[in-house]
């Protein structure tokens, strides 16, 4: 067997593209090259991870989830008024929206629906249902959850070691158990699947309780870090998310995804907000590059997607 | 050199510790850092913000009074983004942050590890609740009624009024129109007639009031929010109704329109709305907290009003396009600051001479 190299770099994009980003921030600004430096650089990356994630395993079955976003903000909300005030009924709420979201899954494969559309319009619930629940910004977040944001584990920031969990998780999960390859196999070939006796229904409802899953844990966080919440806290996520499962190899047409990659990937959108703030932009500059170094980086993703394709 | 001007920092510094509050403090701030975050820079009134940080920043640099004063923007206005804005603010180790707020509460947890690791947070105009950090409050239900006290002197036996909102669900709008209701229940001799939400935009404005008054007896004067005045009247002129005593809101095309109209019949009324140059105000307190001065936590802003007999002034200090904006210094902020700390009113928007 040999070392397919273009494989390779494609593997290990998002690392480099990572290594890349530290090196420059360590550089422009060597008071990041601390404990404190990283927690305070990385702390935001915790709940991006887990909406990474989320969305990866949307992407599994080659579905898009646009409503991510809508639905850690919502969570967020949740989280800062009934989790907080009457603990039991919050975690109910919790419980029951990743229910909703694997409903979701089950209606897209019954009614053969296109998810875009679906996730699209659940967004907008959602973004409703936290309005609902949090009509004017404010909240408190339950204490346990602050202070377990702001742990400072001996020598590692809890980011990167959160980010290193989550990612080994993800990946014994999906690429080391049988049920892995099925999910998998499920986005790579759905009919395969079928005729060997597995039902679509499960599968989906399976990957969307789970995208709902790490959801949940992305407003939980979230809501660790801010103390409190506003209805239009995290719809920036649907985006950050998208691309930064892209840009850590998983691919639209399903199939095809890698738990770390997203997790690294994940890390870069973090950091790439900062690097340029390092760079001391101009401000009317950096809304501009902040846009075009993302559809760099996602054209890059595919140029090497192309070349990788053209053996 | 040096030492003279070491020596006049020592003598600043006894003045302040025996004269308290009462004193501009003059602790050394030249080798201190201010950052300006800004949420949003979509439309003209941040654009001019933006504008006169910049202005002050760049003199208050000239004059060694701070070592550096960067303004830096977050590409959408999201309150996860400017959280992490701040906290790379904290990073590149900056003394003082001057905060216009994506949300009131939302960036709580930045703030507080802003003020862990000794930075001083200034919000103003998007303020932030946590209570480390200081808050320049503009007073929007003032300027509701304002507009009724005004109306109240110009017509004291009362009449019709046309209300145009601002944007809905948005606090700004809450807040202007909870004053204006404040104003009628003072004047109870007007009665607001008709309500309509003109998006801070002439051209909705103009819309929507063209929309509503078929259906209006006759309006004597219409409160508004600014952006909107100018499309009101445009409004009664296409209906061919006569023009009532609008108020304005310091936007160049409506200050314009009362200038014509004041030359031609001698149109009266009243212009109001907040100065962007609020961020100028947000530098000078956070300078002065840096150089050691114990600062209310709750500061105030008003608004600036512009009277007939100002309108030639303000117009030349507004750019086309734009809001009227002005120039707040050093001194005025210290009077601002003592104002509140006495629980006193605080003093005018300030004009060049």
């Amino acid at each position: 067997m040999t070392i397919d190299w273009r494989e390779l770099v494609r593997a290990s994009l998002p690392a480099l593209a990572l290594t890349a980003l530290l090196v420059a921030i360590f550089w422009l600004q060597p008071r990041a090259m601390s404990y404190q430096g990283l927690n305070l650089l990385l702390n935001l990356s915790i709940p991006i991870v887990f909406a990474t994630l989320a969305q990866m395993f949307v992407l599994t079955v080659g579905d898009l989830d646009l409503g991510i976003g809508g639905f850690v903000t919502f969570v967020a909300c949740v989280t800062v008024t009934w989790l907080a005030d009457a603990p039991l009924i919050g975690v109910l709420i919790l419980v029951a929206a990743i229910a909703g979201y694997a409903a979701v899954g089950a209606l897209i494969e019954l009614r053969n629906l296109p998810a875009i559309v679906v996730t699209l319009g659940m967004s907008f619930v959602w973004f409703g249902l936290a309005v609902i629940v949090l009509p004017s910004p404010g909240g408190r977040t339950p204490e346990w959850l602050i202070a377990a944001v702001r742990l400072r584990p001996p020598g590692i920031p809890l980011a990167i070691l959160a980010a290193i969990v989550i990612g080994l998780l993800g990946h014994l999960l999906l690429m080391r158990t049988s049920m892995g390859v099925v999910l998998r196999g499920a986005g790579g070939n759905p009919r395969a699947i079928t005729r060997a006796g597995w039902s679509m229904l499960r599968i989906r409802m399976t990957l969307y309780a789970l995208a709902g899953l790490m959801g949940v844990l992305a407003g939980l966080t979230l809501a660790g870090i801010t103390t409190s919440a506003d209805a239009n806290l995290a719809l920036r996520y649907t985006l950050l998310s998208i691309a930064g499962a892209i840009l850590g190899g998983s691919q639209f047409t399903g199939g095809r995804v890698s738990p770390i990659g997203a997790v690294l990937g994940a890390l870069v959108m973090t950091l790439a907000a900062s690097f340029l703030a390092f760079l001391r932009l101009n401000p009317d500059w950096q809304i501009g590059v902040q846009g075009a170094i993302l559809i760099l980086v996602l054209a890059l993703r595919a140029l090497l997607d192309r070349v990788a394709g053209e053996r | 050199m040096m030492t003279s001007k070491t020596l006049l920092a020592a003598l600043g510094a006894v003045l302040f510790s025996t004269t308290a509050m009462a004193e501009i403090a003059t602790g050394d701030t030249s080798g201190m850092r201010i950052a300006l975050s800004n949420n949003f820079a979509g439309n003209s009134w941040r654009q001019a913000m933006l504008k006169s940080w910049d202005e002050v920043s760049s003199q208050a640099v000239a004059d060694g009074i701070v070592a550096e004063a960067p303004a830096f923007t977050t590409a959408e206005n999201q309150a996860t983004e400017q959280a992490a804005q701040i906290q790379n603010l904290i990073l590149q180790g900056f003394d003082a942050i001057v905060l216009n707020a994506a949300s009131p509460t939302a960036l709580n947890g930045a703030v507080k590890e802003a003020c862990d690791a000794g930075v001083v947070v200034v919000s103003f105009d998007g303020i932030v609740t946590e209570p480390c950090a200081w808050r320049i409050v503009i007073d929007f239900a003032g300027m509701g009624s304002a507009q009724l006290d005004y109306l109240a002197e110009k017509m004291p036996d009362g009449g019709n009024v046309l209300e145009i909102r601002g944007l809905a669900g948005v606090f700004v709008d809450d807040e202007i129109h909870s004053g204006i209701v404040e104003g009628v229940e003072t004047h109870p001799q007007f009665e607001i007639v008709g309500s309509v939400h003109g998006d801070w935009t002439q051209t909705v404005a103009q819309r929507e009031v063209s929309g509503i008054l078929p259906t209006l007896p006759e309006v004597d004067a219409v409160v508004t929010q600014g952006g909107d005045g100018y499309g009101a009247a445009q409004a009664f002129r296409a209906a061919g109704r006569d023009i009532p005593l609008i108020i304005m809101g310091n936007r160049h095309d409506e200050l314009t329109w009362w200038q014509e109209q004041r030359d031609a019949t001698g149109y009266e009324t009243m212009s109001l709305s907040i100065a962007p140059a609020s961020a100028q105000v947000g530098f000078w307190v956070a300078q002065q907290i840096l150089a050691g001065r114990e600062v209310p936590h709750d500061l105030l802003l008003p608004t600036l009003v512009i009277h007939q007999d100002e309108l030639d002034y303000w117009l030349g200090q507004t750019e086309e396009g734009g809001v009227t904006n002005a120039f707040y210094t050093l001194e005025w902020t210290d009077q601002m600051i003592e104002a509140v700390a006495a629980g006193e009113s605080v003093p005018p928007t300030p004009t060049a001479e």
